[in-house]
């Protein structure tokens, strides 16, 4: 990662001064217009909103039963991503729902479920603060049971909404949209790998930081 | 009898919780047939080294082994020959004197619990009280109760945080002749205590932490109060240490 | 497994035991849930008559809160004479330990559903009794699912920093799949004419989530609790 991780900067810096101008030249859709473009934010975050609960709860995982600190931190830093990328969703959600139904929130399936994975994620961060020394695990175990429980809120989300009028929230992809949608995503996903890279490597820098103090009395 | 064992090692053994240094490399080892004082200051590790030698904490680095069998990979069974008395008494105040040992044991999985209670509950000399609730007790009555309980499955290795608190002259005395009963059928008993009193005649080896070092101990004979505040004046770490600074440095 | 099951059961016995000495959780816990009901029956009721589905949303609201409130109760009496070490120095299984705290808990949520549920029946003319097999299954699947993961938290909260609002930051989001399926089951047995159908679905949800967490409880039971 270190290797390509300058190259990278400079790809997603590039990528990122060109986004305007792609999202400009995609197709403007019919009912709703230049909101629309919202959704060139909106759906790659929520992908890398989801990616990023489960590479949290992996990392868990790995560190509590493999008790590897390394898979903490990187368990921590995904745990951020959540929740940032989670507030670029519910921000960008709504402005978009405004539009659309006139409504700035609906009980959508699909937003409801992230509104719900990101406070589960918030939750995370909340241990990790305020529970004191060992609540490293007991995050960890949150982050596990919240990762396994992305397809229970799924599906009772989902099921609940029915009683609510239906309201479709994903378009047919028209051609024109795909070239900067892909676009997008790839953008955004090389964002998500450069601030996960960098906030791990914060994380390390701090436990070696902590493992100099203990060295320091011996 | 699995997992029994007749030495235990403590090999190089560290712990620090996020910046403080609870223990330093301490090593020491103990065979059967022994009583081991820990001894040192508030705040020396001592509860410490006996949360790692229980197997409820893991060392940050280092090993403890129990004869050949390992702390980390041995399984819940080693737990068996280990009793534990600690600061807290673990004892349920709501539950009868009775209840709580029948508890316990029934929790180890000890044949014929009833008879193992009622003995238990004569040695701590509580025969008469065993069907009162424990809230009732005074601090003395529940430390016997507490050290019965540590001992209702047999272990090999006792481990006493301060059993001496609370306990009245003549139960102190009735303590030590009963560690020294248990040394002799072969148990390892390693007791952390302020009580030097007590101690005197009780211990075979002495281990003095201080700041989570072990201190080295003048091997003069003499009255275990002098060679406990010699030691701690000089102050001096244990031979191990300087040496693996070097080895460091180098 | 005899042994991993003996253990559980002593367990849950020593619970039960000390709980009927005192009887103070049983006692504040059934209280407080029925208060709970209150609050919400004077929130939620106009001109004398409950919004609909209101009565089945209010019994699992009452249930988790109450739930919460046992569940924080029972461990800080484990934290208070430290006894939870004692029991992680069983020669046995630790997830033993867990199952048998699991067990208190249920038994313990039995009792309060009992006071609630004719409560909810009677306050918002619930038809309670109409198909009371598959309330009994919703009422048992979820609050399995709700315990599971709550007895896992509140034991691990023992010895953390701002425990008393930890657990339900930490359990309410993870339960919420729990909740919705018992509010939208119940409220299917609640209609005029039972969706039963819709209760099985729901009830179904339920037991996958339960098989799911219980898993998940007994497999990290054990890193959890080991520092």
């Amino acid at each position: 990662m270190t290797r390509i991780f300058v190259p990278l900067v400079i790809i997603a810096m590039v990528m990122f001064a060109f986004a305007p101008l792609v999202v400009a030249s995609a197709p403007l859709e019919q009912t709703m217009g230049l909101v629309q473009k919202i959704f060139y934010f909106h759906v790659p975050s929520a992908m890398l909103l989801f990616v990023s609960a489960f590479v949290c709860g992996i990392a868990s995982a790995i560190f509590l039963f493999r008790r590897s600190a390394a898979a903490d931190r990187v368990a921590l830093a995904a745990g951020e991503l959540v929740v940032l990328f989670g507030l670029i969703v519910l921000v960008t959600g709504p402005i978009w729902a405004r539009k659309a139904w006139g409504v700035w929130w609906e009980w959508d399936a699909r937003l409801t479920s992230s509104l719900l994975l990101w406070m589960i994620f918030v939750a995370y961060l909340m241990v990790r603060r305020f529970g004191g020394p060992g609540s490293e695990k007991l995050a960890g175990a949150m982050a596990l049971f919240g990762m396994a429980n992305v397809p229970f809120v799924y599906v009772s989300v989902n099921y609940w909404r029915t009683l609510h009028p239906k309201t479709s929230v994903v378009m047919t992809l028209a051609p024109g949209m795909r070239g900067p949608f892909w676009f997008s995503v790839a953008a955004f996903t090389i964002l998500y790998l450069l601030l996960l890279t960098l906030r791990k490597r914060l994380e390390d820098r701090q436990a070696m930081v902590e493992q100099l103090y203990l060295a320091v009395e011996e | 009898m699995e997992y029994d064992f007749d030495r235990l090692v403590v090999d190089d053994v560290s712990r620090h919780f996020g910046r403080r240094r609870a223990l330093t490399r301490v090593s020491l080892t103990c065979g059967a047939g022994t009583i081991l004082g820990l001894l040192g200051p508030n705040g020396a590790g001592k509860s410490t080294l006996l949360a790692i030698l229980s197997t409820l904490l893991a060392p940050t680095s280092g090993h403890v082994r129990y004869g050949t069998f390992d702390a980390r990979s041995a399984g819940p069974g080693l737990r068996g020959r280990l009793g534990l008395l600690g600061h807290d008494l673990y004892l349920y105040p709501e539950l009868t004197a009775r209840e709580n040992l029948e508890f316990f044991a029934r929790l180890y999985g000890l044949v014929h619990p009833r008879e193992r209670v009622d003995r238990a509950l004569a040695h701590a000399g509580l025969a008469d009280r065993a069907d009162d609730a424990v809230s009732g007790f005074s601090r003395g009555m529940r430390q016997r109760l507490a050290l019965e309980r540590a001992l209702l499955h047999g272990p090999r290795l006792l481990l006493l945080d301060e059993p001496f608190t609370g306990l009245d002259d003549a139960s102190g005395h009735a303590l030590v002749s009963r560690l020294r009963g248990l040394r002799d059928e072969g148990a390892i008993v390693i007791a952390a205590t302020h009580d030097l009193d007590l101690a005197e005649g009780l211990l075979d080896e002495v281990a003095i932490l201080r700041e989570g070092r072990l201190l080295a101990v003048p091997r003069a004979s003499g009255p275990l109060r002098e060679r406990y505040r010699e030691t701690l004046l000089a102050a001096t770490p244990t031979a191990a240490a300087p040496s693996a600074r070097e080895e460091r440095a180098r | 497994m005899k042994q991993f099951l003996r253990v559980a059961w002593v367990v849950m016995r020593k619970d039960l035991t000390v709980e009927m000495r005192s009887r103070e959780i049983v006692y504040t816990t059934v209280f407080f849930a029925a208060s709970c009901v209150l609050v919400f029956a004077f929130a939620l009721v106009r001109e004398g008559r409950p919004l609909e589905d209101a009565s089945a949303g209010i019994l699992w609201i009452a249930i988790a809160f109450a739930g919460t409130l046992a569940l924080g109760r029972t461990f800080e009496r484990e934290r208070h004479t430290e006894t939870l070490r004692a029991l992680m120095l069983a020669p046995s299984d630790r997830p033993a330990i867990y199952l048998g705290k699991l067990l208190g808990v249920l038994v313990l949520m039995a009792i309060v559903e009992a006071v609630l549920v004719p409560m909810i029946g009677l306050l918002f003319h619930a038809p309670v009794f109409a198909r009371p097999l598959w309330l009994a299954a919703l009422l048992a699947a979820g609050t399995l699912g709700f315990a599971s993961v709550g007895t896992l938290f509140a034991a691990m909260l023992v010895r953390a920093r701002s425990r008393d609002v930890l657990l339900p930051v930490l359990l309410y989001p993870i339960t919420i799949p729990v909740i919705i399926a018992g509010v939208r089951g119940t409220a299917a047995i609640f209609q005029a004419t039972p969706d039963e159908p819709m209760a099985r679905f729901w009830t179904a949800l339920l037991v996958f989530f339960d098989v799911v967490f219980v898993t998940l409880s007994l497999w990290t039971f054990e890193p959890l609790m080991t520092e």
